[in-house]
């Protein structure tokens, strides 16, 4: 069963008059489950894909389908809506809310769910210890080094069980043990609760995790591989 | 759901101390200010007036219908002894006394002047007005004085006259016969207001009568009550009385507000020129505001695209952020005000000294020390509008977080 559908979507970004095309038609089914690295250099258009997929983004023409959703003429709230039930995000520089604690952060999303607060600080908790931040609840980001500050992130994306996770470059400021121990733990969950994970990533560690690479150059799929047995 | 939002706006208050501090004391200092001088200039109206009054209008006065715009001579309250049983009657009425008015001649030694000549009781006039205190040289009329008269401190002067002298009065009688006599003088007196004490005499109510034919007649009862805030219900009082029992009397109830339009131009002029200082002021901080939030807005761009992408939907953006404003503002407010009550009600017990401007504070009744006066609406009215303004500035910035994409956020903030 296919949880993204991509077909012919493009992207012309303005800068002054300047028009740079990001995405020229691409196409592209991810199944549930998936654990999939977009792969290409800076520029190629793995992000801009991404955040369409996440509905950050909208596609100029082509349609984008997420769990039997189109978004292609989705609102503004509507598109909110979709990411808070069925899409978590995590970012390269982690984009941790600052004045909230990181238990107070992995609530946050269930708070915006309506998640009763008992339920709520349960999951909480529960997501914290299996990511190896059990003790940590009352740090704040700035008090969490980089490593212990992108679990709390994938945390936060994954304690609502969504059905997607968007990862946008995870390990880019990591070092290599901390960057591969956050791919272990995203592959666990992948495999554990089912949730599908997509990179945006020109991190070879991440390429070689992934079980279905699709390479992106110039704004146009080049090769995609698929890894699983 | 609500507690984290609290929880989320007030840390983000604090994220900036400096900042938070500075627009803090801004609001805080502005309803300081506001509570203070709301106070003084409700404090220094009722002053203003209790003082005008004891000069020599009253609270109220009682004259015949048109007296007052026309000063006839003529137009009397016939029998002023039963208006007097009807004030006794009013437990709100602290007292009062009648009055009698003619325009004369007054002639001394070397100089003539056009004058109101009153005619007063001296006792009821001790009791009602600042008349007996306001001597300066000589003494006081007593019960029993006849052909002698008070003078004006302006108008003796103008006579070249000190007590002791003579004056003859030379007008016209309410018969239309000549009312002329000579009389003494026996006080002169300063009331504070310059053009009182430039043209008014005053002599005895019995000799006014009879020297112009007044019979037991008078133009005025003039009433004191116990508190300004009285004088609506004595008038009401006294107006239901006087329609109900004699429609046909053709006799008015004036107040203060009537018998001064000047002082209440006056203190409306004041009143207006006042708000539009504490506008101007309050225009000031809504713009301090204003730069707070659109700071904060600037700096946490990609914040707001973070927590847009997590589900949050714009108008629960908006609410956080109105949160904030909300926050930062009553606290503030909350400390401006307390600290404006406490300062005003400082003042309103120990008063507010203001040396080297009593002639121009006499002018207007007022005394050398005056009292700011802490009511409900000198409390909040400043306030409050610091509350609905800076509202309204903080709307602007919010509502711009709508437009905000996530990705545009995410990616330049």
């Amino acid at each position: 069963m296919n949880i993204v559908e991509c077909v012919n979507v493009t992207k012309t970004y303005r800068q002054g008059k300047m028009e740079v095309r990001a995405l020229g038609g691409v196409s592209l089914r991810i199944k549930k489950g998936g654990f999939v690295a977009l792969a290409g250099p800076s520029g190629s258009g793995k992000t801009t894909l991404l955040n369409i997929i996440g509905g950050l983004d909208a596609a100029d023409s082509g349609s984008v389908i997420v769990e039997g959703n189109v978004l292609d003429n989705m609102s503004q709230t509507e598109l909110a809506q979709l990411r808070l039930r069925k899409i978590g995000f995590v970012f390269q520089s982690y984009n941790l809310i600052p004045v909230l604690s990181a238990l107070e952060n992995v609530e946050f999303v269930m708070l915006l769910q309506g998640v009763p607060t008992k339920e709520r600080l349960d999951r909480a908790r529960t997501i914290l210890d299996d990511v190896g931040l059990e003790g940590l609840y009352d740090r704040r980001p700035a008090e969490l080094s980089g490593g212990q500050q992108q679990r709390v992130a994938v945390a936060r994306a994954i304690v609502s069980d969504p059905a997607i996770v968007l990862a946008d470059e995870p390990t880019a400021n990591l070092d290599s043990k901390t960057g591969r121990e956050l791919l272990e733990m995203m592959g666990e969950m992948n495999e554990q609760k089912s949730v599908t994970f997509i990179f945006s990533t020109h991190d070879k560690m991440v390429m070689d995790h992934a079980r279905r690479l699709v390479l992106i150059r110039d704004g146009l799929l080049a090769d995609d591989q698929d890894r699983d047995p | 759901m609500a507690s984290i939002d609290l929880k989320m706006a007030w840390r983000n208050v604090w994220r900036n101390p400096r900042r938070t501090m500075l627009t803090i004391c801004a609001i805080a200092f502005a309803c300081l200010l506001l509570v203070f001088m709301l106070s003084w200039q409700f404090g220094s109206y009722e002053t203003m007036i209790n003082s005008a009054v004891k000069i020599h209008t009253g609270h109220l006065q009682i004259q015949a219908e048109g007296y007052r715009d026309k000063n006839d001579i003529r137009l009397v309250v016939d029998d002023p002894a039963a208006i007097g049983r009807r004030l006794e009657a009013l437990p709100r009425v602290d007292t009062y006394t009648f009055r009698a008015d003619a325009f004369s001649l007054v002639s001394s030694k070397e100089r003539t002047y056009g004058v109101l000549v009153i005619g007063i009781d001296p006792e009821r006039e001790a009791r009602t007005s600042t008349l007996s205190r306001s001597l300066q040289e000589g003494r006081y009329l007593e019960a029993g004085d006849a052909d002698e008269a008070l003078v004006g401190k302006l108008l003796a002067k103008n006579l070249r006259i000190v007590p002791g002298d003579e004056l003859v009065l030379l007008g016209q009688g309410r018969d239309g016969s000549v009312a002329a006599t000579v009389v003494r003088v026996k006080g002169i007196y300063a009331s504070g207001q310059d053009d009182y004490d430039r043209s008014t005499i005053q002599i005895p109510l019995p000799y006014f009568q009879e020297v112009y034919a007044m019979g037991g007649s008078v133009h005025e009862v003039v009433v004191l009550g116990r508190t300004l805030k009285d004088v609506p219900v004595i008038k009401e009082a006294i107006s239901e009385g006087l329609k109900s029992e004699d429609p046909e009397s053709g006799l008015v109830v004036l107040d203060w507000m009537e018998l001064m339009p000047g002082l209440v131009e006056a203190i409306q002029i004041d009143l207006y020129s006042g708000f539009i200082f504490y506008f101007l002021l309050i225009v000031v901080v809504a713009f301090s505001i204003l730069n707070t939030f659109l700071m904060a807005i600037l700096e946490r761009k990609k914040e707001f695209g973070v927590i847009m992408a997590m589900g949050t939907t714009p108008g629960r953006l908006v609410r956080l952020l109105l949160l904030e404003s909300s926050a930062m503002t009553l606290v503030g407010i909350f400390i401006g005000t307390l600290a404006g009550i406490l300062v005003t009600w400082y003042y309103q017990v120990h008063g507010f000294h203001i040396s080297g401007a009593a002639d121009v504070l006499r002018q207007f009744g007022l005394p050398e020390r005056i009292h700011p006066r802490l009511s409900a609406a000198s409390i909040l009215i400043g306030p409050a509008a610091v509350l609905i303004i800076t509202g309204l500035t903080a709307l602007y910035p919010a509502l711009r977080v709508r437009r905000l994409r996530p990705v545009e956020a995410i990616a330049k903030g």
